[in-house]
């Protein structure tokens, strides 16, 4: 009876279907070329997607099954600016400074990977500083619905269920938002005081010159951005 | 002390993608403001709301968070189970549907 020989550790991975069968069914580690931080990272960002989905839900649950008519988001978040009423004109500008600090994480983590120090650092401390602008649009616009009468039991426009959910639907965003303000600024002082340059091992850093800490809190800062993809269209646009 | 673990073939893509990536997001952001700045209505408003919706989170997750480029045992243990979301949304359409209906009978009866 022939043994089947034990295959090499050194082989490379199957791509493809072969591969994703043969990753899962091997007694070993499944998430390949991953380290666990990302991987954990991914795991994460998957329960915080059933979080904001079951909120996402529940608003389309109120807002479907209430006999009132809902406030039309177009006119409760317009703007009057020099005279002209500009619908929904806070929200669009709140989503573009949002893309716009998504794209200076990716181009923080671009500078990661080539292990660019400095510009890292600043790109990160940029991408915060759009976030913390994008945090103080929101309570702009918070205390502007709160002056208005707008309650999470009532409000002057329509359907009561309106300012539950938009609480706790952009409260719990724009709290995401800023945990990943104060986590940017700290991994930004790490990388400019060159902590991951050293050669030692600490809790975000596996060694001289492993950034990947960096590309981790990347992807939270890109899933923000995400997120508020699916509130700004189902709540703000529907 | 030992070369610590190599975790990843870094993933070093040119600048162009994200670049391209981050204009495409401004304009798909552009055009479903003008959406509501329109005032469409109806089917073609919902329909361009999610066509421009899912484009958006497609090219954040696939470009942005590098999952385009990610093996298929991650893509799919993180992609696949928000389809369950999709199944809870259905079952409380229905139910949402139904409570409405309730609702506006039992008012209505009240009135009388």
């Amino acid at each position: 009876m022939h043994e089947a020989p034990l295959k090499p550790p050194s082989n490379p991975p199957t791509p493809g279907l072969q591969g994703f069968v043969e990753d899962w069914s091997s007694d070993q580690r499944a998430f390949k070329k991953v380290s666990w931080g990302k991987a954990m990272m991914w795991i994460f960002l998957l329960s915080d997607t059933f979080v904001f989905g079951c909120f996402l839900v529940a608003y389309m649950i109120a807002r479907n099954s209430t006999v009132t008519e809902w406030p039309n988001a177009s006119e409760v978040f317009a703007l009057h600016i020099g005279g002209v009423e500009l619908p929904l004109i806070l929200i669009a500008i709140m989503t573009f400074v949002l893309i716009t600090s998504s794209g200076t994480m990716a181009m923080a983590v671009n500078c990661a990977y080539r292990r660019a120090r400095k510009p890292t650092a600043l790109l990160m401390v940029f991408t915060a500083a759009l976030g913390a602008m994008f945090v103080g649009m929101q309570v702009f616009e918070w205390s502007k619905l709160i002056h208005e009468g707008v309650r999470p039991w009532g409000n002057p426009f329509g359907a009561e269920q309106f300012g539950a959910s938009f609480f706790m639907i952009t409260g719990f965003h724009g709290t995401h938002v800023s945990i990943g303000v104060i986590f940017l600024l700290i991994v930004a002082r790490k990388v400019w005081k060159g902590e991951f340059d050293q050669d030692k091992r600490t809790w975000m850093c596996s060694g001289k010159g492993d950034y990947e800490a960096v590309e981790i809190m990347g992807l939270y800062w890109h899933f923000v951005d995400l997120v508020w993809v699916f509130i700004f269209a189902f709540f703000y646009l529907w | 002390m030992s070369q610590p673990e190599i975790h990843d073939e870094h993933q070093e893509h040119p600048l162009k993608i994200y670049f391209v990536c981050w204009v495409l997001l401004f304009v798909l952001s552009a055009c479903s403001y003008f959406v509501d700045y329109a005032q469409l209505q109806g089917v073609l408003r919902w329909g361009l709301i999610l066509i421009f919706m899912v484009l958006k989170a497609g090219l954040i997750v696939a470009v942005f968070m590098h999952m385009a480029w990610e093996r298929l045992a991650l893509s799919y243990a993180i992609l696949l189970p928000p389809v369950f979301i999709l199944a809870f949304m259905a079952i409380m359409m229905f139910e949402s549907d139904y409570t409405a209906v309730t609702r506006t009978q039992e008012f209505s009866s009240q009135a009388n």
